[in-house]
C-alpha cells in the first residue's frame, strides 16, 4: 500500500495498559474492529499485515484473541511486564463497566427503548467486523501463496466454518494444515529473505 | 457454595481456559452444562443475561465469565461471596490460556524466522479474513426482530461501508445504531 507511515513502538508498559484500556473500552459487541483501528492505524505499532499474522497466532492459542493478541504484543516490547500491562488494560475497566451494568441491568430490561437501542447497536457491531474484514484483504496482497491461493483457502475456511458448520478447530486444522503445507513450499521456491521479514519490524524494538 | 464447591467451581474454570480455542464462547454449551444443569447455581435466565451483559458492554466478550461467577456467588448468599465468585472465575479463565500465550509467544518471536513459523503465519492470515467475515454475519443474523430484517441488515451493510471505506470513528456508528434501535426504525 502507498500509504504506509513509519511504525512506532509502545513507549512503556503504562502506555500499553492504557492504550489497551482505552481500546477495550471503545469495543462494543467484540473488540476486533476498534483493535485494527487502534493498533494499526492511530497508534501504529503494527502494519496491517504484522496485525494479521499476529492475528492468526493469537487465533490458535486458547482463550479470546484479543487479549491474546494483547498479551504478545506487551511481551514482545516489555515482557512480563508489558503483558501483565496489557492484560490489566485489556480486562480491569471493561470489568468495572460489565458489573455495573450488571446491577443496573434488572431495572431497564424490559424497557423497550433499551432493547432497541441494543438491537441497533447489535448491528453496526456486525457491521464494524464485516467492514474490519473487508479492510484486511488488502494485507494479503503480499501473501507468500498468491492471490489465488489466499482467495481459496479463505472461502474453504468461510464454506467450513458459515457454510458446513464445523468446529473452529477442525477448520483450522484441516484447512490450515493444507494451506501451511503450500506456504511452506512456496517460501522455499522464493529467494530467502532476511530474518523475520515477512512484515516490516518495528524499528528501535527492545528485545527484552 | 462450600470450599469444595468453590475448588470445583475454580478448577472448572481452569479446565475450560485451556479448551478454549476461538474464544471462552466456544465453551459457554459446557458452562451452561455444569452451572445451570448439574450444580444448580445459576439458572437459566441468569446464564443467558450474562452473556447477552457482557456481548451489550464494552471490552471483550470474556467478561461474561465474570458476571456468570458474580451471580453464582450472589445466589450463594451476597456480595461478599459474589465479589469471590467474580475473581475466581475470571483468574480461572484467564491464568491458562495467559500463561500459555505468553510463553507461545516468546517461542514465535525467537523463532520468527524459522521458514515453518513463517508458513504458519502466511497461511494463517487468510483463514483469519475469513473468520472475520463469518463471525460478522453470525453476529448479523443473531436474533429476530421486531421491525423489518432488510432494516437492520441495511443498517449492518451501511456500517461495514462506512469501516471500510471511512475513518469515522467507531463509537459515532454505534451511537447512530443505538439511536436508530431505540427509536424503533431498526
Amino acid at each position: 500500500m502507498a500509504d504506509s507511515p513509519p511504525l512506532v513502538a509502545p513507549r512503556s508498559p503504562s502506555d500499553i495498559f492504557w492504550s489497551f484500556a482505552v481500546l477495550a473500552l471503545q469495543g462494543f459487541g467484540g473488540v476486533a474492529a476498534v483493535a485494527q483501528r487502534e493498533i494499526v492505524e492511530r497508534r501504529r505499532w503494527m502494519s496491517r499485515e504484522e496485525f494479521l499474522e499476529e492475528w492468526a497466532v493469537a487465533q490458535v492459542l486458547p482463550g479470546p484473541n484479543i487479549v491474546n493478541l494483547s498479551i504478545m504484543i506487551g511481551q514482545r516490547h516489555f515482557g512480563v511486564r508489558g503483558a501483565v500491562a496489557a492484560l490489566g488494560g485489556m480486562l480491569l475497566l471493561p470489568l468495572a463497566v460489565v458489573l455495573a451494568m450488571t446491577l443496573l441491568y434488572a431495572t431497564v430490561q424490559d424497557h423497550p427503548v433499551a432493547r432497541g437501542a441494543l438491537r441497533g447497536m447489535g448491528a453496526v457491531a456486525a457491521g464494524l467486523i464485516l467492514g474490519t474484514a473487508l479492510k484486511m484483504i488488502v494485507a494479503l496482497q503480499g501473501n507468500v501463496m498468491g492471490r489465488a491461493a489466499c482467495a481459496i483457502v479463505a472461502l474453504a475456511g468461510f464454506l467450513g466454518f458459515t457454510v458446513l458448520g464445523l468446529p473452529l478447530i477442525v477448520v483450522l486444522g484441516v484447512v490450515g494444515a493444507v494451506a501451511m503445507a503450500w506456504a511452506y513450499r512456496a517460501l522455499g521456491a522464493s529467494p530467502p529473505p532476511a530474518q523475520g521479514a515477512t512484515a516490516p519490524q518495528v524499528p528501535g524494538k527492545p528485545s527484552p | 457454595m462450600t470450599g469444595i464447591d468453590w475448588a470445583s467451581f475454580f478448577g472448572h474454570f481452569l479446565g475450560w481456559s485451556i479448551m478454549s480455542v476461538g474464544g471462552a464462547m466456544s465453551t459457554a454449551p459446557a458452562m451452561y452444562r455444569y452451572l445451570v444443569d448439574q450444580q444448580h447455581w445459576l439458572t437459566a435466565a441468569q446464564f443467558t443475561h450474562g452473556v447477552a451483559i457482557a456481548q451489550a458492554a464494552p471490552g471483550p466478550n470474556i467478561l461474561f465469565v465474570a458476571v456468570l461467577g458474580w451471580s453464582a456467588g450472589m445466589n450463594a448468599g451476597g456480595y461478599a461471596q459474589a465479589a469471590l465468585g467474580l475473581v475466581v472465575a475470571t483468574v480461572g479463565i484467564m491464568l491458562p490460556s495467559s500463561l500459555l500465550t505468553y510463553v507461545s509467544a516468546s517461542w514465535v518471536q525467537r523463532h520468527r524466522g524459522l521458514r515453518a513459523v513463517r508458513a504458519f503465519k502466511q497461511a494463517m492470515a487468510p483463514l483469519v479474513v475469513a473468520l472475520l467475515f463469518s463471525i460478522g454475519l453470525m453476529l448479523a443474523k443473531g436474533e429476530s426482530w421486531p421491525a423489518p430484517a432488510w432494516a437492520l441488515w441495511a443498517l449492518t451493510a451501511g456500517a461495514a461501508i462506512l469501516v471500510w471505506r471511512t475513518r469515522l470513528h467507531l463509537l459515532w456508528l454505534l451511537g447512530i445504531g443505538a439511536l436508530l434501535g431505540a427509536s424503533g426504525l431498526v
